[in-house]
């Protein structure tokens, strides 16, 4: 490989600052003793300790599971904190109560924040560390019925919605790493769209782990009503540690009838460093229900950080008509690790899902794409269409499809198509040869490779990951 | 058209260069003068193509010995990007595919970056697609070509003509095309050839890397020269490609010292 696709890769990491705040730190260790404590931090009601109980119960029967296309050490799960909030720990009944040292954190990330959220016009709900800090538009939200806020505050606001959705997408045995948050979860936001209500604004969560050696387990929780729409952004960075950090969240949405969940994620979390030292391992289960008839669950996904990626956020089409979407692109460089796809379980009648996932891998990474495409006897009708690309840049790297299609019932039509792509120095000579740079060249085959599951982005998050691909894969082409 | 006392665009001396260490070009000389219309032909694996790619400046190709001066400057220490904004062209014999890359962004950003190094003025996305669209008309192109994905899907005919538009948006001082004419139909051809007869002037000169005679019947050469084994074994005028396919390639080798005697 030529120097210059070495060199457009390898940029440092621009959020790897640590704020320092005091915090609140859980002991390490995880027993019932440390549960017991986060739930009376929490002031949580009998029925949440119980739920975080028998999730804790379920997860000491379970094993990590092994069957993924990526390696790690074992984890030592009683080397986390599992709780770490910064102090003081009063209520904030507005931004500006935010300790400053906070808000220049944000104003550090970029975070659609304050001003720039009102320009924006997104209502952000920020979660540093385990909780959740500040929540913005929650008065103008609330004027249409919508409820956005922290997932420990609608516990006690609104525990009636809480309990009945609570772990129904994602039962608390679900897997481990689903067991492990159900018993430890500290925060995450919770958003509920009344009958009829389209939501209007974009609603957006920031995560953001600070302290080192604490795991974030957030819960987010969202439920569309009939006839409700909702587009949901979801943010994360980290600081730069020699350690590894685990991410483990949990999120469930829940479409009712003619609802319609967007759901968007631009992941870019502290991703080790070129050795491969450091880095979060994200590990989350991500699963949305379309429940009704005519629903809707769409993903659209740019993982670009992370030391580890594992996740695969699914659709279960129990609606009639129901619709499931994933669109995702995954970028992995130097030693990064991802394992990522989705799931499409048909149940309905006539439901229809599209799965279009981009890969791209530089450096000695590797990038696997793994889907479940399952229609079950009953889903008459059912169709599928998957598209699996792959790109790789330079020859250290590795790109990989797993599809699984379970077909049940024969009026199913599903379709898979699939392709591998390299940059290679034929198409930067091409580039070149008309007079365009390597770096330029790289920008536009990566954004052209890309443009399916960009243009599923809300604008303001398309113009941001479009940067951070640029950024990433800077220095990787040579 | 040779004319008197016309600059010279390129002039190659000794050439040499290999790839993983094999010798391809071993000791190429040539110069082309603005104005000239070059033809070299010769068999697959003559070196006709690496002498394309070499001089474009491509990564894999090992210059070992020769000097090659581009309008005066000394065109082996420039990587290919500045080669080709200082105006040389090389039209692929296997053009690459963009997949999500719209055809006319790629042809304004190559085409601003080369004004922008002219010191000449950008257009914008509207200025530029009533510029494109005019050179368009050229190449009886269809407007659907511009939306489309960089030669994505394209038949071989159509990307030969996106290559042969390029070069005509481009302006380039020289064109060097690498087997233009290969997987084009007759029609095709003659359009193609049609194109860039409209585009070669007294300013700029034109190599033309071909295998075949036919090309030549539409686009003529001022000069042919024969290559094998990794030299120009001959030297002549239009009439030598014709002398070529009549005779064939092995009639260059009985008579390669004779011939070029005569002719050069």
């Amino acid at each position: 490989m030529s120097a210059v696709l070495q060199s457009l890769v390898n940029q440092p990491y621009k959020h790897g600052f640590v704020t320092d705040i005091e915090s609140d730190i859980a002991p390490k260790g995880l027993n019932e003793d440390i549960i017991r404590l986060i739930s009376a931090k929490k002031d949580e009601p009998e029925w949440l300790l119980s739920f975080r109980l028998k999730a804790y119960e379920k997860w000491l029967t379970m094993t990590a599971p092994e069957w993924q296309n990526v390696h790690y050490a074992k984890i030592d799960f009683q080397d986390i904190s599992y709780y770490s909030a910064p102090k003081p720990k009063k209520k904030l009944a507005s931004m500006d109560e935010v300790d400053p040292e906070l808000l220049r954190t944000f104003e550090k990330l970029g975070a659609a924040m304050h001003e720039r959220a009102a320009l924006a016009g997104v209502a952000v709900d920020v979660i540093f560390d385990s909780v959740s800090v500040a929540t913005t538009y929650k008065q103008k939200l609330a004027e249409v019925g919508i409820i956005f806020c922290s997932i420990s505050e609608a516990v006690h606001t609104h525990p009636e919605l809480v309990q009945k959705y609570l772990g129904t997408v994602v039962p608390v045995g679900d897997n481990y790493f689903a067991a492990l948050n159900s018993a430890v979860f500290t925060d995450g936001s919770f958003c509920f769209i009344p009958k009829g209500v389209k939501c209007p604004m974009d609603l957006s969560t920031y995560f953001r782990i600070n302290t080192e050696g604490s795991g974030q387990f957030e819960r987010t929780l969202i439920i569309a009503e009939e006839g409700a729409s909702v587009s949901y952004l979801e943010g994360c960075t980290a600081p730069r540690f020699d350690t590894n950090q685990l991410h483990a969240a949990v999120v469930e949405l829940i479409a009712l009838d003619n609802a319609d969940i967007k759901y968007s994620t631009v992941q870019n979390w502290y991703a080790g460093d070129e050795k491969g030292v450091g880095g979060i391992y994200n590990f989350v289960t991500k699963r949305g229900l379309a429940k009704g008839v005519n629903s809707r669950i769409s993903w659209t996904q740019v993982e670009t950080g992370s030391a580890i990626t594992w996740k695969y956020p699914s659709c279960i089409l129990r609606g009639d008509n129901s619709v499931g979407e994933f669109y995702s692109v995954a970028v992995t460089n130097n030693y990064q690790q991802a394992d990522t796809g989705t799931k499409m379980i048909h149940i309905g009648k006539n439901t229809r899902s599209t799965i279009v996932s981009k890969g791209i891998s530089a450096g000695h990474s590797n990038s696997s794409y793994r889907g479940l495409v399952r229609i079950a006897p009953t889903a008459e009708g059912a169709r599928n269409y998957s598209q699996c690309d792959s790109m790789l840049i330079g020859d250290q790297c590795g790109a990989h499809t797993f599809p699984y299609i379970q077909v049940h019932n024969n009026s199913a039509t599903v379709e898979h198509e699939a392709s591998t792509s390299k940059i290679g120095e034929d198409q930067l000579f091409y580039f070149s040869q008309r007079g365009i740079g390597a770096e330029e060249a790289v920008s536009m085959i990566i954004n052209g490779f890309c443009k399916d599951v960009f243009q599923q982005l809300p604008m303001e998050f398309a113009v941001e990951a479009t940067k951070l691909l640029s950024f990433k894969l800077e220095g990787s082409v040579g | 058209m040779i004319i008197e006392n016309s600059s010279t665009i390129l002039s190659v001396e000794g050439l040499r260069a290999s790839i993983n260490g094999t010798e391809i070009l071993k000791g190429i000389d040539l110069t082309v003068k603005s104005g000239e219309i070059h033809a070299i032909m010769g068999l697959n694996g003559s070196g006709k193509s690496t002498l394309a790619k070499v001089l474009a400046g491509h990564s894999a190709y090992e210059v070992t010995a020769g000097a090659v001066q581009f309008e005066g400057k000394n065109l082996l220490e420039l990587p290919p990007e500045e080669r080709a904004r200082a105006g040389l062209f090389l039209a692929f014999q296997y053009p690459i595919e963009i997949p999500g890359v719209a055809n006319t962004q790629f042809l304004r950003l190559a085409y601003n970056t080369v004004q922008a190094q002219r010191g000449k003025e950008e257009l914008d996305p509207l200025e530029f697609d009533d510029f494109v669209r005019e050179k368009m008309k050229l190449l009886e192109m269809r407007p659907d070509f511009l939306d489309r994905s960089v030669n994505e899907g394209f038949s071989g005919g159509e990307k030969k003509r996106n290559e042969i538009l390029q070069m005509a948006l481009l302006e380039p001082k020289l064109s060097i095309l690498d087997e233009t004419d290969s997987g084009l139909d007759i029609d095709a051809l003659k359009i193609v050839a049609n194109g860039v007869n409209r585009i070669t002037n007294k300013d700029n000169a034109t190599i033309l890397v071909t295998h075949y005679q036919r090309l030549l019947d539409y686009i003529v050469p001022d000069f042919v020269h024969v290559m094998q084994a990794g030299r120009i074994v001959m030297t002549g005028g239009k009439e030598l490609a014709l002398e070529l396919e009549t005779r064939g390639y092995d009639w260059i080798t009985a008579n390669k010292q004779q011939v070029a005697g005569v002719t050069a």
